[in-house]
């Protein structure tokens, strides 16, 4: 087998762009795909609120990153390579990563602003001069990607520990994006299981008031009330706390609807008119919860992309804060 | 059979082949499965998410327009948790659409209302959001009630398909939405492909029926219909007859019903175009000049080309359109005849068409400074006159058209349909080459269906080099293979629409691929028993020639025109 292949597997790497995919698995399966050609995209799109960690790593560890790409080329022979950054991240982070690749066939793309941008069919589409819309699938971008090519596409973190993995050097960590309001907000590096209390504990973020805390991005993170923080950070990993005396959800729920609304891509019903419908819904004084509910549900079961399917994550936590 | 795939819907077994999505098959086998923005010459969309089924052994709902179904899949179509769904989808939906139900191009026939039946949704359950869109008119043929729009970007794909582009998806106030492209390299061709792709009546044709009913009250107007070779098998479909069923006799009873004062045939003229077009083509080859020769029977097909590919306007043929010829010769040589002013004469032609709109407001085509033509109904206009003046086409006993344009031949019948332009005009070309009546008068390789047809077609000595294309997009394609290769053809038949004229923007919702087939066979049955299927075989057209076009000038004047570079025409 594949060395690099089975030092992910041995590793158990898994994707830190938020689904938690086996790296390995990914690999193996766009490396068994045929195609005219293959491409490795590397998501630096980052678009979830409050977590900042590939931003950390574009900053630092460069280097280590474009290793990790490159790797992956190699190992499933791939044509050329793209890096998709955050608008910001392109412009900051650009010509030093330009540096790095030198003559390799790797392109910078950058991101528009739309939180949807970051979806990986939708990357290939924009990568193609096509419109922002997620695909259908299957196929999956391991088998029709990027011009209908097998397609590998890693966030930073994981390609950062697949050069990490690779040199003998990973030690099941991984990188946590903490803020909100706490007084050492940052980026931290610690293992893969540690609980969230110990995370705040470790970091000397153990609020000393009532709080409740977003965990995994600010839009699709799931909402955590302090009884239930022991358990791992999810998601792409990020903790954000709230004061729970002071702060408005309302106008933290409309504030959501509204990266929402500007975020998607509004090809299907339930999520262009389900979330505006959901915004209004929560503007009204006496909230019909019920009606909300079913929003909710069409949302989870009947959108077209996971965008939609995430969206009534932070609402539904939202209101449990609100009901304790 | 090797593709051939079983699968389980509600409990029954189905087959299908291989590939085929769940909702083919089930279209296949009278399955219901509601869906609106679903469009088989369309790539699945997957948008209005009420075609959701659930499929056993797998996690959540599916689209069964996107879904393959695999042999051996076990699906269910209806319970409460979709019905739930698709409820909720649809009250989101006619949250956005602004019913206007009874103004509705769509009334009689809305996918949309009949859904809210049958899912019982309460179309106020939430306020109408596009409250205050614009309704939009490009050109004078097309409408765009943007307040109507459900977002399911048909028209946009449809207008990307034709090569033209001419839809735009703009972010405005959180919402990402359709509207008409302010590039300045792109412009309408009016086509109408939208509208028959448009399942939520926001786009339509720009409603000519009250004009009409105003000339026909109006004593001082001596109305004249005139009605298009393709819209006699697609009419009936409105009244709920079979498709491709040739109502020609019923829609003339129609007609003199709702007061026309003379009822004529277009496809008279088409003979006429035929032979223009023919001696156009033979003087061409002989003198050497521009070649390939398009065609320019199509509207949208030429606008095309004087926006998009204006070095090709010396392609095209200066052989006027066959309602153009029609209403000019019904306003000169008719109207000395039956010693009536031509300025009291109104002119009505009935088309599959929206360009046909535009066609008619063009100043070149002006003779003694009348239009030839006043007015143009589609087919679906037509039906909503028919309607408005309690004319059934089931029961109307049918009826002849009148003289001097009433007897056309097979030749001017199957302009309808793709290729048929070309096989009329090769019928009189190899006749006129050749002096003889060939034995050969069907030229089947240029029929069907498919997008793009080529063909060799050997007279005499002569070697034509013939393209048969429909879909704008697809002659598109012709032209860049013109620009690489200049002698790649020698004549080209381009319609707008898919299949030709009985695909056209302004024919009965639904048209796909099938309905397509069924409405040109009926055309090309009809040919089949007629008598005369050489345009030059016609005793009108012999006569007309004898008595009125004996001269080049007044061919010219009657049966000629010409293009120029056009400018973008809508910018909003």
């Amino acid at each position: 087998m594949n060395d690099i292949i089975s030092k992910l597997k041995e590793s158990g790497l898994t994707g830190r762009g938020g689904a938690g995919f086996p790296t390995a698995t990914k690999w193996e399966s766009v490396m068994a795909a045929s195609g005219e050609a293959k491409y490795v995209i590397c998501n630096a799109s980052e678009g979830e609120p409050n977590v900042f960690k590939d931003g950390f790593i574009l900053e630092n560890y460069p280097q280590v990153l474009i290793e990790g790409i490159i790797l992956a080329m190699e190992t499933v022979k791939a044509k050329a390579g793209y890096i998709y950054l955050k608008y910001d991240y392109f412009d900051k982070y650009g010509p030093k990563l330009k540096e790095l690749i030198a003559d390799k066939s790797i392109t910078l793309f950058r991101k528009p602003h739309e939180y949807i941008a970051g979806e990986e069919t939708v990357i290939c589409n924009l990568i193609e001069g096509k419109r922002m819309e997620p695909r259908q699938r299957p196929p999956f971008i391991s088998t029709a990607g990027l011009f209908g090519c097998p397609t590998l596409m890693n966030n930073v973190e994981t390609f950062y520990y697949v050069a990490k993995i690779n040199k003998g050097e990973y030690k099941n960590t991984r990188f946590y994006s903490i803020n909100g309001k706490i007084k050492n907000p940052g980026v931290y590096e610690l293992p893969v299981d540690l609980t969230i209390n110990q995370i705040l504990t470790q970091t000397n973020n153990v609020p000393d008031f009532d709080f409740f805390l977003q965990v995994g991005g600010g839009a699709v993170g799931e909402i955590l009330l302090v009884n239930e923080i022991d358990k791992p950070a999810t998601g792409a990993a990020s903790i954000t706390v709230f004061d729970k005396n002071t702060t408005d959800i309302y106008k933290m729920m409309d504030e959501l609807a509204d990266f929402f609304l500007n975020g998607n891509c509004d090809k299907c019903v339930p999520c262009r008119e389900g979330i505006y419908r959901i915004k209004t819904l929560l503007k009204e004084k006496n909230i019909d919860l019920d009606d909300l509910e079913l929003l909710f549900q069409n949302l989870e079961k009947a959108s077209f992309c996971a965008l939609g399917k995430g969206a009534p994550t932070g609402f539904r936590g939202l209101l449990k804060v609100l009901a304790n | 059979m090797e593709n051939e795939i079983k699968i389980k819907i509600n409990n029954k077994d189905y087959f299908g082949i291989k590939n085929e999505t769940i909702l083919q098959i089930a279209r296949k086998n009278n399955v219901e499965i509601p869906s609106l923005c679903e469009h088989s010459d369309l790539e699945p969309k997957a948008s209005c998410r009420l075609c959701l089924v659930s499929i056993e052994g797998r996690r959540g709902f599916f689209t069964s327009c996107s879904t393959i179904a695999e042999d051996g899949m076990v699906i269910t179509t209806e319970s409460d948790e979709i019905n739930q769904l698709r409820k909720k989808n649809l009250e989101l939906l006619f949250a956005q659409h602004i019913e206007r139900c009874n103004v509705c191009v769509r009334e009689v026939d809305c996918n949309l209302l009949s859904l809210a039946r049958k899912y019982k949704v309460d179309l106020k359950k939430y306020e109408d959001r596009k409250v205050g869109y614009p309704k939009i008119k490009f050109g004078p043929s097309i409408c765009f009630d943007s307040s109507k729009c459900i977002d399911c970007r048909n028209c946009v794909e449809m207008c990307e398909k034709q090569g033209v582009g001419f839809f735009d998806l703009e972010s405005h106030n959180s919402f990402i939405e359709v509207i008409p492209s302010k590039d300045p390299k792109r412009d309408c061709t009016y086509c109408g492909q939208c509208i028959i792709h448009c399942p939520s009546g926001a786009l339509s044709e720009v409603d000519s029926v009250p004009d009409v009913e105003a000339a026909l009250e109006d004593p001082e107007q001596y109305v004249v219909f005139q009605i298009a070779p393709s819209i006699r098998t697609a009419v009936g479909e409105e009244f709920g007859m079979d498709y491709g069923k040739d109502v020609t006799g019923q829609i003339f009873a129609g007609l003199r019903q709702v007061g026309a004062k003379k009822v004529f045939d277009v496809s008279v003229a088409a003979d006429v175009t035929t032979i223009e077009e023919a001696n156009e083509l033979i003087e061409r080859i002989v003198n050497k000049k521009t070649l390939p020769m398009f065609t320019s029977c199509c509207p949208a097909w030429v606008k095309y080309v004087e926006f998009y590919y204006p070095e090709f306007i010396p392609n095209l043929t200066t052989v006027r359109s066959p309602q153009t010829i029609l209403g000019g010769l019904t306003k000169t040589y008719f109207a000395k005849k039956e010693n009536i002013d031509p300025k009291k004469i109104v002119v009505v032609s009935v088309m599959p068409c929206t360009a046909k709109k535009y066609e008619i407001t063009r100043p070149e085509l002006d003779i003694d400074g009348l239009k030839p033509i006043d007015y143009v109904l589609t087919t679906r206009e037509l039906f909503r006159l028919f309607k408005n003046h309690k004319v059934d086409l089931e029961s109307i006993a049918p009826e002849i058209g009148d003289t001097p344009w009433d007897e056309p031949t097979g030749a001017g019948i199957i302009y309808g349909a793709s290729g048929g332009v070309t096989e009329s005009a090769m019928r009189t070309a190899a006749y006129k080459l050749s002096g003889q009546k060939v034995k050969r008068l069907q030229f089947n390789c240029i029929r069907g269906m498919e997008e793009a047809k080529e063909a060799i077609i050997e007279i005499e000595d002569v070697c034509l080099k013939v393209a048969v294309v429909n879909g704008l997009g697809n002659a598109k394609k012709i032209l860049e293979i013109l620009k690489e290769n200049p002698k790649a053809y020698d004549y080209i038949e381009v319609m707008a629409c898919y299949g030709g004229c009985i695909g056209g923007g302004g024919q009965p919702i639904p048209t796909d691929k099938t309905i397509r087939t069924l409405r040109a066979q009926g055309l090309y049955n009809i040919d089949e028993i007629k008598n005369e299927r050489l345009a030059d075989e016609s005793p009108t057209v012999k006569k007309l020639y004898e008595e009125f076009l004996t001269n080049k000038e007044i061919q010219h004047k009657i049966c000629h025109t010409h293009y120029s570079q056009k400018q973008k025409e809508n910018n909003f």
